[in-house]
């Protein structure tokens, strides 16, 4: 099933309500996303970056690996 | 010895470890080759594991660090991160920083051009 930026951005939104998200992507296969979120706080890049990924597992990660294609920022609010 | 056991052998034996799609001298894939790329420019010595090889590699280590993607750089037997992190630190400074608090060798000036190149 392709998946598209919208998809990506509700996906995030469930597990960060409060977040700033960004998702650039239209080619259904390679998406760029940001997450400015509170509780990365303190977080190191890649505990922010797993509690992102555990937000999509199951849901991008096809059998092609859709998660591979996803460039992802994350960062706590200045 | 199960997959993850070798993984664990792999990341204790060898100080950085490059978990990869294809190997540091034919990458398969643009965002292993990337990180591949970068260390091989960095002159930095490491190990790399083509998941493509064995399909047990490729889910065991998602398995043991808890990361759905490849590739995946370990220091020391420590995770660093994928693809997208590993350059974030480069273009920081944060890897050099990594690798001599670590004592793995690398070439500065290499590091620099980097940074200087994506300014």
């Amino acid at each position: 099933m392709a998946i598209d930026a919208a998809t990506i951005e509700s996906l995030i939104r469930q597990a960060f309500p409060k977040a700033k998200i960004s998702v650039q992507g239209d080619d259904g296969q390679h998406f760029a996303a940001e997450v400015v979120d509170e509780s990365f706080r303190g977080q190191n890049r890649v505990q922010q970056q797993r509690a992102v990924y555990s937000a999509l597992k199951g849901k991008m990660d096809g059998a092609h690996g859709e998660l591979h294609a996803l460039a992802l920022t994350t960062r706590a609010p200045d | 010895m199960t997959a993850t056991d070798q993984i664990r052998d792999t990341v204790a034996k060898n100080d950085v470890v490059l978990f990869m799609k294809g190997t540091k001298m034919m990458p398969q894939c643009g965002f292993s080759s990337r990180v591949a790329g970068v260390l091989n420019y960095m002159g930095v010595e490491f190990a790399d594991v083509n998941v493509l090889a064995d399909p047990e590699i490729r889910q065991g280590i998602k398995d043991f660090s808890d990361w759905p993607t490849i590739p995946q750089l370990y220091v020391k037997g420590e995770f660093v991160g994928g693809c997208d992190i590993v350059t974030e630190m480069t273009l920081s400074g944060e890897l050099d920083a990594l690798f001599e608090s670590k004592g793995v060798t690398f070439d500065k000036d290499a590091a620099n051009k980097i940074r200087e190149a994506n300014g």
